[in-house]
């Protein structure tokens, strides 16, 4: 075995010339890269699903436990902020999927294009759930030392409690819709973080993708991104019912 | 082994993106309206199949599983049954017990 | 009838082969920044290693505080945080990633017949991210430790303890993502990278115990990342999720913590599982029996450990219900173990059977695993859990299953690759010693630790009723023996490096692809892709091919 080392370097430097530049060493064929980090990417999102799979099971849980309390809670959140959130990464999922059809179909100009949509869209979701954010600031409904019990104790008190309708809840009900932000926030503050690294690495590929990067027939990139930010948008198509819509009547 | 070749041979026209796009949209209005009709116990189911549904539509279509690999969608597939799994053999011990709770 | 079947190159004239992935590149860049799989097994184990001693100089502080009823070495504080140390460094820092990351990362890709790993990048950041976590969990102890011990058990975590359990968590966290992206990169390179002809039943059942062991460090490590999560949030804003008063359960974080924490004891076993299967097979000349139920078993592992994790939850108050179920689950995920055990022992019998060095550590893991194992039958039945549980009938269960069983697989596996991995033999009788020092101080160590769990001595406790220092004192003397077994390897494996005998392509004449290349191996593995048309643990094979070299040789010459 050792003998064939002098013939392995010349085997080895033939074949540098015949394979394209993004090709990495250890794999046969562009094909087989493609399609290994396509799968490794997948795994990646089984990961994901795993880790906010926790946060749905502690919902589900408090959820069926305190129900009147969520349905209370659930009414200090805006349906009209949230659907057109919806609406924003709905429509983001599908720029981003016409970007991937971009740089599968090589056109560049389509592709950066796609991209800044996308991008453009993510940053008006942070945007809003910014604005909601400090909304719930305000009103000390964040779980923590501030935390205020006044908009279920005395629900005229608050414009949103008012408008929804709904009657006072009794201390030790009231109490649980603590458990409700808490949740509410570590769904929606993970699912945000995931935008925020979305969206960086969206900004990374818009520079690269108008330098040709990916319509060059190397789409993997692009492709597997593509995955992530549907993922992302796949949460929050289960946060939003889940958070919002509990019950509106 | 070289069962790879789907994104060589499967690009997915914008035909369809702009098809599910629309019915991601007519299922977030139907969604929002259901809330607010009072239909009892289907309430949460409604939203829930409604959710399952649009994000089947993302993951058949956006992210193009439909034309995907066997091995694609049998990952999904372990996912989807361990995170079942996970609520549901979790949910198992706090139906049984915490009566006065549910 | 030869009692040792090493076949070593002629010593006078055998020398290390120039060209080799360790003298391919010098100087500490061309590690710290290296993709090649072989360097970065290299750099784990280094790595593992000095967290071992750490751990271990832990568990030496643990017995010597036992050896007394009362709790006279330190305060009972401080042994909170020495056994919570313990049992960190080693479950996280050790155990997880010592298989996988020194022998799985330096020869899966070479069993498959491949170059490299899948993501090569992504095994240099798993290793970054294992130094950190590891760095961290240092600090953690020299700025004062954690005391709740390695369950983080709440509300103890999250309302009553002073101490650094939010960088421990963190700790935990990162090195949780090094185990998931080691996971990741092995399932992608089994699926996408295997040689002509290799197909999934001709590979070598150590890497279908690997590929076993990443399903569970992919799909169960997340689910430790949220519970530590949450517990960071609970601790320090206060979120109530786990906390009674706020309408939260403590119980909800054991659910998630445990989620993952019992697939972690798949995890930490089943390439130990792997390597055992692979050595017993070379030291009996013999296929392994049942090669495809071995194979399945490892996935049957994998699939019902994560149906099973109330188990440890028992008297924590989940329901009756929950108790019936998981304790029925329980019985069920002892059968592929056992299945195994029976397979191997099938594959002794008839085989030509010699007992250097790796196999004395298998034949020890047969043996104390098997033990180890049974013993957790008496656990999983929820009726007599109640009276074991939080005893040292429990800390002897997971000690002879995780060293008695894995640690002794994973000296086997070191053993038997390392002249794989070095080039070099390591001195045969003095390791052969070790391994017998180590059976030895391990069974003093531990089996009165299952005298002592019946009788009521409860775990995690600094001071005990006086009836029971016999035992203690018996359990202490065996941990100085075991010790002195461990630290053997260290010295006699580094005197190997330059002065062990070299050791060839193939000193066992064992048959995997690893075995059919230059000992230490090329940087790329293999000169020309292998082609692979044999089945696995194919000794006629191997007989046919040496024949044919012989006779090469003898028309050259």
């Amino acid at each position: 075995m050792s003998d064939n080392s002098a013939i392995a370097d010349g085997v080895l430097e033939n074949a540098h010339d015949e394979h394209p530049a993004h090709l990495r060493h250890h794999f046969h064929d562009v094909e087989q890269q493609a399609d290994a980090s396509n799968f490794a990417m997948w795994l990646f999102l089984l990961t994901e699903v795993m880790f906010f799979g926790g946060l749905f099971t502690a919902y589900l849980i408090y959820r069926n436990w305190y129900y009147p309390a969520f349905v209370s809670a659930s009414h200090q959140l805006s349906i009209p902020l949230g659907g057109f959130n919806t609406l924003l990464l709905i429509t983001s999922s599908f720029t981003m999927a016409m970007g991937v059809w971009c740089a599968e179909t090589r056109r560049k100009s389509g592709l950066v294009l796609c991209l800044i949509l996308t991008f453009i869209l993510g940053l008006g979701f942070l945007g809003i759930k910014s604005i909601e954010y400090s909304e719930k600031i305000e009103k000390h409904h964040v779980p923590g030392f501030h935390y205020s019990l006044n908009s279920f104790l005395d629900p005229d008190s608050d414009a949103a409690a008012k408008a929804a309708g709904d009657k006072p809840l009794p201390l030790d009900v009231a109490r649980h819709t603590e458990l409700y932000f808490s949740l509410y926030f570590a769904m929606t503050g993970m699912h945000a973080l995931h935008m925020i690294i979305g969206i960086g690495i969206l900004g990374f590929m818009i520079f690269r993708a108008s330098a040709g990067a990916y319509t060059g027939g190397h789409i993997t990139f692009v492709e597997n991104f593509g995955l992530y930010w549907h993922f992302v948008d796949i949460i929050w198509i289960f946060l939003f019912p889940l958070l919002y819509l509990i019950s509106r009547h | 082994m070289s069962e790879n070749k789907e994104h060589a041979l499967h690009i997915v026209s914008p035909r369809i993106y702009v098809i599910i796009f629309a019915l991601l949209l007519v299922g977030t209005a139907i969604t929002i309206w259901a809330s607010y009709v009072d239909l009892g116990v289907l309430n949460p189911i409604i939203a829930l199949g409604i959710a399952c549904s649009k994000a089947t539509l993302v993951v058949l279509f956006f992210m193009h599983v439909k034309y995907a690999t066997k091995l694609t969608k049998l990952t999904i597939f372990a996912g989807l049954f361990l995170f079942m799994a996970l609520v549901g053999m979790t949910l198992s011990d706090y139906i049984s017990r915490a009566w006065g709770s549910w | 009838m030869s009692d040792t079947i090493v076949s070593l190159p002629d010593q006078s004239t055998a020398r290390i082969p120039k060209m080799n992935y360790l003298s391919k590149e010098n100087g500490l860049l061309s590690w710290l920044l290296t993709g090649d799989h072989k360097r970065i097994g290299i750099l784990y184990l280094i790595s593992i290693t000095f967290f071992f001693f750490i751990g271990g100089a832990l568990a030496g502080l643990i017995r010597l505080e036992l050896l007394t009823p009362q709790s006279d070495l330190m305060a009972t504080d401080t042994y909170n945080k020495v056994f919570t140390m313990h049992g960190v460094v080693m479950i996280f820092l050790f155990l997880v990633p010592s298989v996988p990351a020194t022998l799985g990362n330096f020869f899966l890709p070479m069993m498959i017949g491949a170059k490299d790993l899948a993501l090569p990048k992504v095994n240099l950041l798993s290793w970054y991210l294992y130094m950190i976590g590891g760095i961290l969990v240092l600090v953690t102890m020299i700025t004062g430790g954690v005391d709740t011990g390695w369950t983080f058990t709440t509300p103890l975590s999250t309302h009553y303890v002073n101490t650094n359990v939010l960088s421990t968590g963190l700790a935990v966290f990162i090195a949780g993502f090094s185990s998931i992206f080691t996971g990741l990169n092995f399932i992608v390179t089994i699926h996408k990278m295997r040689a002509p002809g290799m197909t999934w039943f001709r590979l070598p059942l150590f890497v279908w115990a690997h590929y076993a062991a990443s399903i569970l460090m992919v799909l169960g490590t997340p689910v430790l990342a949220i519970a530590i999560v949450l517990l960071a949030l609970e601790r320090t804003i206060g979120i109530g999720v786990f906390d009674p008063a706020k309408g939260g359960d403590p119980l909800l974080f054991q659910h998630l913590f445990w989620f993952y924490s019992h697939p972690a004891v798949y995890i930490m076993i089943l390439p130990g599982m792997g390597v055992i299967s692979d050595v017993i097979s070379t030291f009996s000349r013999k296929r392994v029996f049942g090669y495809t139920a071995v194979a399945f078993s490892s996935v049957a592992i994998a699939v019902f450990g994560f149906f099973v994790w109330a188990h440890h939850m028992f008297i924590m108050g989940v329901s009756n219900y929950a108790v019936l179920v998981f304790s029925l689950l329980t019985m069920l995920v002892a059968v592929p173990s056992a299945i195994k055990i029976f397979n191997w022992t099938f594959t002794l019998y008839k085989g030509s059977i010699t007992f250097e060095t790796p196999m004395l550590y298998a034949f020890g893991f047969m043996g104390l695993f098997t033990i180890g194992g049974l013993t957790g039958v008496f656990l999983g039945t929820s009726g007599t859990d109640i009276h074991l549980t939080e005893t040292y009938f429990i800390v002897a269960h997971f000690h002879f299953v995780m060293v008695g069983g894995m640690l002794m697989a994973f000296l086997s596996g070191i053993h038997f690759w390392w002249p794989k991995m070095t080039g070099r033999m390591y001195p045969e009788k003095i390791s052969q010693l070790a391994a017998v020092v180590t059976f030895i101080g391990f069974n003093f160590t531990f089996f009165p630790q299952f005298i002592l769990g019946t009788l009521g001595m409860p775990r995690r406790y600094a001071s005990y009723p006086a009836e029971f220092q016999i035992l203690n004192v018996f359990s202490t003397a065996g941990a100085t023996i075991l010790g002195v077994g461990y630290l053997l390897p260290v010295l006699y494996l580094t005197w190997s490096l330059k002065y062990g005998a070299i050791a060839g392509d193939n000193p066992w004449q064992a048959t995997g692809l690893e075995w059919q290349t230059q000992s230490p191996p090329l940087t790329e593995n293999f000169v020309e892709m292998p082609i692979m048309d044999h089945e696995a643990y194919d000794y006629e094979w191997l007989e046919r091919k040496n024949l044919e070299k012989q006779k090469e040789v003898a028309s050259v010459g």
